[in-house]
């Protein structure tokens, strides 16, 4: 176990020497790679951006609820309690149906018409603001409200939830597309530098054999270097995102600046970093490892 | 040891490079192939060491029969071998030792064991105080004597040699046999192939003469 160890630790090393054996080819491969992964995550951080602020700032869903005529105080108080206690919802506010009725005509202008009624037709009401913001969750949600007792109709707007939802939906297979297509541009330009060491190694390649290397052990170095070659990728798209939210972000400020609105782009979160090295990496380690399949078995010693 | 029976090998296009080859190699013995180039004397070292495949007959390596092996077992089948070639197969992007410690890197050896056992060998073939030089520096005669340093760092029981000493003058070719002589002694298998008849009539090894294919007694 330990000489396991210590065997990958040494194929590990001296992957990284030969990646910076020739430092000018490394430099250009994982810049290829870096723009090439940074176009689709760069989106992606936007896209995310995009879900913030419009979940945050803009709007956020509201749904109205209406009591019955008939509701006693100690309902009023039961249902505060309950919405309180509710999980998905943010905040609750109460809007009595006198308050609702002078609502309407100071908004309305129309306070000839309602002096005129013999009693206030308005119902006491809630305005709540949930927690969550998924179109499907809130419809669960106006369900739920919708049974309990004394609650006469649940008004939801879910127009600008849905509307917002689509466009997230549209933009994020768009950036799927993208993905795909580039992450088969980085798995191609590690096929054609494994493909390029393979030629130059023939000659060890073929003593290897000759002396009972099994295929693992001819393998494992190109497969390093595949992996570290993707790692690096990714490491360098990362770079490019930040330093290009740095600079976009010194721009913004002065035009939120000038709509006295503070708004500023963020990095990807950890996880979201993570996973982009994790995938750079994947896809390097199935380049090399396609490239080898492929190419590895033509060199047999004669 | 190695056994041969009824083994005939013909290349694609039709020539047969060996005709109905049988014979029997015991343990500890040294046995000389000899033949003009072309009789079949690589050929047959390839055989053994699995590099060819037979197209007919069976050959025996250790009690294994070596035409059937599978290729995932190729590898561990030539750990019993040093292999040693008339064109050295050396690495010259690396150093002497780094060279003579690729067999034991392959087997997965301890690291520290390793550096003694790779200086052990290249003292045996006197190239000791070279460890850190690159090969190209060497003559020919000390890239061959490096290339058994190579083939013996892992203490193989058997050492295939071809023309181990094709390119060398008598001077340099009579080292290398006493090299050889000195693993014959502490009981290793050796089969070398060579066309220089002179050489055959200094060691009292057993001669298998090869001719257009054939074994001729």
């Amino acid at each position: 176990m330990k000489n396991w160890l210590i065997l990958h630790v040494h194929v590990f090393l001296s992957a990284l020497r030969k990646f910076f054996s020739t430092p000018l080819s490394s430099l250009f491969n994982i810049l290829v790679i870096g723009i090439a992964l940074s176009l689709p995550a760069g989106m992606y951080v936007m896209l995310k951006n995009i879900q913030n602020l419009a979940e945050q700032k803009i709007a956020s869903p509201q749904i109205s609820l209406f009591l019955s005529m008939d509701t006693s105080k100690d309902d009023i108080t039961r249902i505060d309690r309950q919405l309180k206690q509710h999980a998905a919802v943010g905040q609750a506010r109460f809007v009595p149906r006198e308050q609702a009725l002078e609502q309407l005509k100071q908004t309305t202008g129309l306070e000839d018409v309602i002096g005129g009624l013999e009693h206030n037709p308005l119902p006491d009401a809630y305005i709540v603001h949930p927690k969550i913001s998924d179109a499907s969750a809130l419809k669960t949600l106006k369900h739920e409200l919708q049974r309990w007792p004394k609650i006469e109709h649940v008004q939801l707007d879910l127009d600008w939830v849905q509307k917002l939802e689509a466009i997230l939906k549209f933009g994020l297979m768009a950036i799927l597309i993208l993905s795909m297509l580039l992450g088969f541009a980085l798995v191609a330009v590690t096929f054609n530098t494994i493909r390029l060491q393979i030629l130059t190694q023939r000659e060890e390649i073929e003593v290897s054999r000759l002396i009972g290397a099994t295929s693992a052990f001819i393998r494992r170095p190109f497969l390093y270097f595949g992996l570290l070659q993707g790692l690096l990728g990714g490491a360098a798209a990362w770079f490019i995102i930040s330093i290009s939210l740095y600079m976009l972000n010194s721009n913004l400020s002065q035009l939120t600046d000038l709509y006295s609105a503070n708004f500023t782009l963020h990095l990807p979160s950890t996880e979201d970093q993570l996973a982009l090295l994790l995938l750079s990496a994947c896809l390097g380690w199935m380049g090399a490892w396609l490239s080898v399949s492929q190419h590895l078995w033509k060199i047999e010693p004669r | 040891m190695i056994q041969f029976s009824n083994v005939c090998k013909r290349y694609p296009g039709g020539i047969d490079v060996l005709k109905n080859i049988s014979f029997t190699i015991g343990e500890a013995e040294m046995v000389f192939l000899s033949g003009h180039s072309g009789a079949g004397k690589s050929t047959l070292l390839k055989l053994i060491a699995a590099i060819e495949r037979p197209s007919s007959g069976s050959i025996l390596v250790n009690g294994q029969n070596i035409s059937l092996i599978k290729d995932g077992a190729l590898p561990f089948l030539r750990r019993n071998f040093g292999l040693i070639f008339q064109d050295h197969k050396l690495l010259y992007d690396r150093s002497i030792f780094e060279n003579v410690v690729l067999p034991l890197k392959i087997c997965d050896f301890d690291h520290r064991e390793s550096a003694k056992r790779v200086r052990a060998a290249l003292d045996k073939v006197g190239l000791l105080n070279r460890e850190k030089a690159n090969p190209i520096a060497l003559s020919g005669g000390e890239q061959q004597r490096l290339c058994i340093a190579r083939a013996i760092v892992n203490r193989p029981s058997i050492l295939l040699a071809d023309e181990p000493t094709g390119n060398l003058d008598t001077e340099y070719s009579g080292e290398i046999m006493k090299i050889f002589r000195s693993f014959h002694q502490v009981g290793v298998t050796l089969v070398i192939s060579t066309h220089d008849e002179g050489m055959l009539g200094q060691f009292n090894g057993r001669v298998l003469a090869l001719k257009n294919g054939e074994l001729h007694p």
